[in-house]
């Protein structure tokens, strides 16, 4: 079926009356500050952007598809690869969806034990971004210093789940084993030391002319714009919108957790890094709070028909044995119906929509990503600006494009 | 052995439109879609605390507007199933959060296989723009009055929407 209608970007006719002012510029996708494979088609007039076309798909690599193939849960290892700085928000998104549609309930162990790696996940991904952004706008030492945190994160993440970078250690029902035993003697030290590394990046930045200069008053979004377009999570909270789903629709235990959602009326790239840097510092405080008050008990749900059973158990008990057999060589089933579970991840609202046929495989899976729909807000931000801002714009609302492209 | 943890129909489950309208008559977007047109609200369904609200296919974008006027202002999502190859085949989903209930809502959408097509909402949200290319580019389903509906994932001389259910996952189409 050949049905392809539109104009195809190249061919996109500059504006009449302006065929000799104007020229059309690819940014990308084999640019530095687009952070991947991101192809930026812009019309200019001199340095003015005139419009601006994000073109994507160079990394779509068909997980939606790949899902329907695998049983439910072989998809997990899948959602880490999507938004590859905050694997474990991925991971929560699905086990949460799926969760719903089984029925399960979580012990409280395996939730706070969720709510504090997904927190150092933000710091993780807020790190990541902080450094490519003020490198971007020409700041290079403030990378050095986000990467050195960077890594004590991954090296927690290493030690709690075997994995750097693609951890897959939320499962259906729980969390995949036991944190080991000095592991929240290291997270407590490295928040014990983390809000003076805030300060740090702050103290290189903040008072920096060149990076407060390029920032402020550069890629405006009023709130209706933000809303209309789409637009998520910090950047929609920097344009004055007081929405975090961490606190407006609690999920995973977050109702037990007191944290402010920054927000900032101001609406310009300034105000998505100050939205940001208060983020982290609240984040240090839920994960404080999530370290003080972890309750004891089981990591993994009583199901065992979806949750693999203990290695010990396996080893000694028939009926685990059976169980562990039955799960890993035929799946297990889950009742038929559809569920969309939103999180707030740190780039935004990620939802997963699960539609189960009541088989052992999924019937569809659909990621509503963050960055996604971020995109669509960039030639608003862009519009009748200098082709340089676009570098601060595009850093400014923090897009992963492996979660874009899927 | 039945797991007593997994149940199949979850408690306060209603199944069909009746039972919505007996069971929650008070629901904002429940209210907006019957002031608006009752008889475009086909099919609805609340089930693990989702509301589901089935509307004709021709309807969807002033469903969305009414919607929209009721409270419910964020587009979050939008998306496709094929349940190729039972009639009609294709769902569409569309996922509306309200910042000020602080729930959501889930429009659906049935079309049957032979051309499908439907209204765009990007009208009402500019937002639906994006995820009515990704639709109409992994699924080939028409969006009319879209203002730009190339395929935005495949290569533009791609054959085939590769999230059809008739489509293989892997080999040689």
């Amino acid at each position: 079926m050949s049905d392809i209608v539109g104009t195809p970007i190249l061919e996109v006719p500059v504006a009449e009356g302006a065929k000799d002012q104007h020229m059309i510029l690819n940014m990308g996708p084999q640019h530095p500050s687009t952070h991947g494979v991101l192809r930026l088609v812009l019309e200019i007039d001199g340095e003015i952007v005139v419009r601006l076309y994000p073109e994507i798909g160079y990394l779509h690599t068909g997980v939606e598809k790949t899902c329907e193939a695998k049983f439910y849960q072989q998809v997990v290892p899948l959602t880490d690869r999507l938004d590859y700085l905050s694997p474990m928000a991925n991971n929560l998104c699905y086990c949460l969806a799926v969760e719903r549609l089984l029925g399960l309930e979580i012990p409280p162990k395996a939730q706070w034990m969720r709510v504090l790696l997904s927190e150092l996940t933000r710091l993780n991904s807020h790190l990541v971004w902080l450094g490519t952004h003020a490198m971007d706008i020409g700041a290079l030492t403030v990378f050095l210093y986000t990467f050195r945190e960077r890594e004590d994160i991954l090296r927690i993440f290493e030690h709690v789940a075997g994995q750097r970078m693609m951890t897959s250690y939320f499962r259906i029902g729980g969390l995949s084993m036991e944190p080991p035993l000095d592991f929240f003697d290291r997270v407590q030290a490295f928040i014990k030391t983390f809000p003076e590394k805030i300060d740090e990046y702050s103290n290189l930045l903040t008072g920096n002319p060149i990076f407060v200069n390029r920032l402020k008053g550069v890629g405006h979004l009023t709130a209706a714009e933000a809303i209309a377009l789409g637009v998520t999570g910090p950047p929609l909270r920097a344009s004055g919108v007081d929405v975090d789903l961490r606190r407006d629709t609690p999920y995973s235990g977050y109702e037990n957790f007191q944290f402010d959602v920054p927000v900032s009326n101001e609406g310009d790239c300034w105000a998505r890094y100050v939205v940001r840097l208060e983020e982290m510092r609240q984040s240090v405080r839920i994960i404080q709070q999530a370290l003080d008050g972890m309750p004891e008990g089981p990591i993994k749900a009583d199901a065992p028909k979806v949750v693999l059973p203990d290695r010990e158990k396996m080893k000694t008990q028939m009926e685990a044995l059976i169980h562990h057999f039955k799960i890993v060589t035929e799946g297990f089933t889950v009742p038929a119906g559809e569920v969309y579970q939103g999180i707030e991840s740190p780039r935004g609202q990620m939802g997963y929509y699960v539609v189960s046929d009541g088989s052992a495989k999924p019937w569809r899976v659909h990621m509503r990503n963050p960055s996604f729909a971020t995109l669509q807000a960039v030639e608003t931000m862009c519009k009748g600006r200098m082709l340089a801002d676009v570098v601060a714009v595009v850093g400014s609302i923090d897009i992963v494009l492996g979660e874009i492209d899927r | 052995m039945t797991d007593p943890k997994m149940n199949d129909a979850p408690v306060g489950t209603l199944l069909g439109k009746a039972a919505v309208l007996d069971g929650l008559p008070e629901h904002p977007a429940v209210k907006a879609l019957l002031a608006w047109n009752a008889e475009a609200l086909l099919d609805a369904k609340f089930d693990r605390k989702e509301l589901t609200l089935t509307v004709a296919h021709d309807q969807i974008c002033a469903a969305a507007r009414a919607v929209q006027a009721a409270g419910y202002n964020f587009f979050e999502d939008m998306t496709a199933v094929d349940w190729f190859p039972s009639e009609p085949r294709f769902q569409l989903s569309y996922h509306i959060l309200s910042h000020g209930y602080k729930e959501r809502i889930r429009l659906r959408v049935m079309l049957e296989a032979a051309d499908p097509a439907v209204e765009s909402i990007t009208s009402v949200w500019p937002s639906a723009n994006f995820y009515e290319r990704e639709v109409f580019d992994l699924f080939g389903i028409r969006f009319e009055g879209h203002p730009n509906l190339r395929r935005i994932m495949m290569p533009e001389e791609w054959e085939g929407h590769p999230l059809r259910k008739d489509y293989p996952v892997e080999g040689y189409r």
